[in-house]
């Protein structure tokens, strides 16, 4: 697993068991009546971290948020913030800050009272005040915009106010609720390294919430894949993608095939699994399960190579199977390939080439094929 | 529709007869010169001049207005309030009886309103005056206020009051610097609905005042039964004439605003 991790930046602290988490939640339980949105959840989250909490609709992400904007209570459990438990503190006494996905600008200010309302609260002077709106300003680039009323903005400016009001007040941790779910494509690709680039300048810890796999895998040093009230896994982008820890996380972010079967030999890092196709596959699996153990085994599409001959070496599997289905998608071409049982498996490949003599066709008798390491062993 | 049919030409011409022609005959008569109300005789403003030395009247206007601008204060800042509980606070032990409680002096015939509140004044042994009818204004009045701020509470955004609280604003202060403007609007036309009512007001003000708080609905409607004089004409057509240049003044400013705001809007998109 050492190559998967660390690609962005060296930037790892949740590998060295000496550094001080900065938000902690512990046993967390946030139940309205009887539905119980976070159910027993412990979470570290690390200073300047970009931490993504990704999921579906419902899944307690938002209110895990809420309960650190403070705008919802914890039932049970403890929430740290830099070593203080700020479970029953109010939202107005919090070092934190929000952006709220609707933007929740006041509809009512300018621009300019807008970025500086949280400032005024604070009674700091009107001169300091001013300075500090200017340079919010610069900063999402509005400066011509200061004596607007949102009303007068399109989205992606009204976005930008957003970020600059909660930035003011130069927060310790600033909170992103979809941050980025209003805006159309383009813009929101932007804006992704936009915002990342924000971070890394202010070295601020980001906490972003998310339905959007892509915009985690852009933008966060980690992600959180939630579901049903509890954290499922916590890892790096790349960790996630390759490694996934269950059969939930592995189908839940990008595509998959997953072969069910039995594990019928397991040793030296290294099990053989027959699949419920009858195919065997050998590949290599952390923790080994033993042998004549239950197994899936998830592969992405793209580690999986179609090609008309049988692969000559030993250490690679491979399948023969026929061509069902073709997408070509102009970067690459999805193959979708029966397999002799009557399995469909998904196999992308990228189109290095402008021209391809002899491109394979529908119906075409092929072998897909796979390394050792391709593909993750999941126990569930 | 592009052509007046003759039965349209008819039917808006009836309609609008039934509603202006009293009107227009009242407006008419307050400049008549003769002192018989349905006699014309020449034009004269002597009525007018009459009306403002004609103490009763002036002191009956003055009573009303009073009334109408406490009564309407008073209601609208309760009114507010209740409002905001029965929005914000939607599982409080009793809530479908509050607001029912709340809604009932809407249905309720007036007669029975002053009544019930002219026998719990003698009950509590209250002096009638400018007092129980402020009271009794207050108590009707304030149930309208409630419909025209809960309708725009229902509407409210209320992460721009978690963003307020969030940037380190109080609930006070959250109340007073976001909330309160964004519903301004609607707090002010309760205000006026409240002033309205109050300011035209007869039959509770009858059960409720006593001696030296007569409203002027009820100097009119004495007077009248002695027989109507062109004064009444005059002081009823200085009402409608300010009545329709608040509800002009209002319309105009309601839509200035919102050709404005469209206005704004297709700019904000075009991405000037």
């Amino acid at each position: 697993m050492k190559s998967l991790g660390n690609i962005r930046r060296s930037f790892a602290p949740w590998a060295d068991p000496a550094a001080k988490p900065f938000i902690t939640f512990r046993n967390v339980t946030k139940k309205f009546g009887d539905f119980t949105a976070v159910d027993n959840l412990t979470l570290d989250i690390y200073h300047r971290e970009f931490f993504a909490l990704l999921g579906a609709s419902g899944c307690g992400k938002s209110t895990l948020l809420r309960m650190l904007a403070g705008f919802e209570r914890p039932t049970s459990g403890e929430i740290i913030l830099d070593g203080q438990d700020i479970a029953s503190i109010p939202p107005y006494k919090r070092p934190v800050n929000m952006m709220f996905q609707s933007y929740a600008l006041f509809p009512h200010m300018t621009v300019e009272s807008n970025i500086g309302f949280g400032l005024r609260q604070d009674g700091m002077p009107k001169n300091e005040i001013a300075e500090r709106v200017a340079q919010m300003l610069k900063l999402v680039k509005l400066e011509q915009f200061a004596k607007r009323k949102p009303h007068q903005l399109s989205g992606g400016q009204r976005q930008r106010v957003a970020l600059a009001r909660s930035l003011a007040k130069r927060p310790k941790v600033l909170l992103l609720d979809e941050p980025l779910g209003a805006l159309d494509k383009k813009l929101r690709e932007e804006t992704q390294f936009e915002l990342m680039d924000l971070q890394q300048d202010l070295g601020l810890t980001f906490v972003v919430v998310t339905h959007d796999q892509e915009e985690a895998m852009t933008m966060a040093d980690r992600i959180a894949v939630m579901s049903h009230g509890k954290v499922i896994q916590v890892a790096t982008p790349a960790e996630i993608y390759e490694a996934p820890n269950s059969r939930f996380v592995a189908d839940f972010i990008g595509d998959v095939n997953i072969l069910d079967g039995k594990v019928s030999a397991s040793g030296n890092g290294k099990i053989e699994l027959v699949t419920n196709d009858g195919f065997t596959v050998r590949t290599a699996s952390a923790g080994a399960p033993a042998s004549g153990s239950a197994a899936g085994f998830a592969i992405r599409p793209e580690k999986l190579k179609v090609s008309r001959n049988a692969p000559t070496d030993a250490t690679v599997n491979a399948a023969e199977g026929e061509v069902w289905d073709i997408g070509y998608l102009g970067d690459m071409t999805v193959f979708y390939v029966k397999l002799g049982s009557g399995k469909v498996v998904k196999a992308s490949m990228l189109n290095a080439q402008r021209e391809v003599e002899n491109p394979i066709a529908y119906d075409e008798k092929v072998w897909v094929s796979f390394g050792e390491t391709a593909g993750v062993v999941l126990k569930d | 529709m592009n052509t007046w049919s003759r039965f349209n030409i008819v039917s808006v011409v009836l309609g609008f007869a039934f509603l202006y022609l009293p009107i227009v005959l009242l407006v008419v008569f307050s400049f008549n010169e003769s002192k018989l109300v349905t006699v014309w005789a020449g034009f004269s403003t002597k009525w007018y001049v009459s009306l403002f030395n004609n103490r009763g009247l002036m002191d009956a206007a003055w009573v009303t207005i009073r009334v109408a601008l406490l009564s309407a204060t008073i209601a609208t800042v309760l009114g507010t309030m209740a409002a905001l509980a029965l929005t914000r606070y939607t599982r409080f032990r009793g809530r479908l009886l509050f607001s029912g409680m709340v809604y009932a002096p809407l249905v309720m015939p007036e007669v029975i309103t002053g009544l019930s509140l002219l026998l719990l004044f003698v009950a509590i042994g209250l002096d009638r005056g400018f007092v129980t009818v402020t009271l009794a204004h207050i108590t009707f009045s304030m149930c309208f206020v409630t419909v025209v701020v809960q309708s725009r509470l229902l509407s409210f955004d209320r992460s721009i009051e978690e963003a307020a609280m969030d940037l380190g604003a109080t609930p006070v202060r959250t109340f007073l610097e976001v909330t309160l403007p964004v519903i301004a609007p609607a707090v002010l036309s309760g205000w006026m609905l409240a002033l309205t009512l109050s300011l035209d007001d007869l039959v509770i003000a009858s059960f409720t005042s006593g001696p030296g708080a007569t409203t002027l609905p009820m100097k009119i409607y004495s007077q009248v039964r002695l027989g109507v004089t062109p004064e009444i004409n005059a002081a009823c057509t200085i009402l409608i004439g300010l009545v329709a240049i608040g509800v002009i003044i209002a319309s105009i400013m309601t839509k200035r605003r919102e050709v404005q705001r469209q206005r704004d809007e297709q700019a904000a998109i075009a991405g000037r």
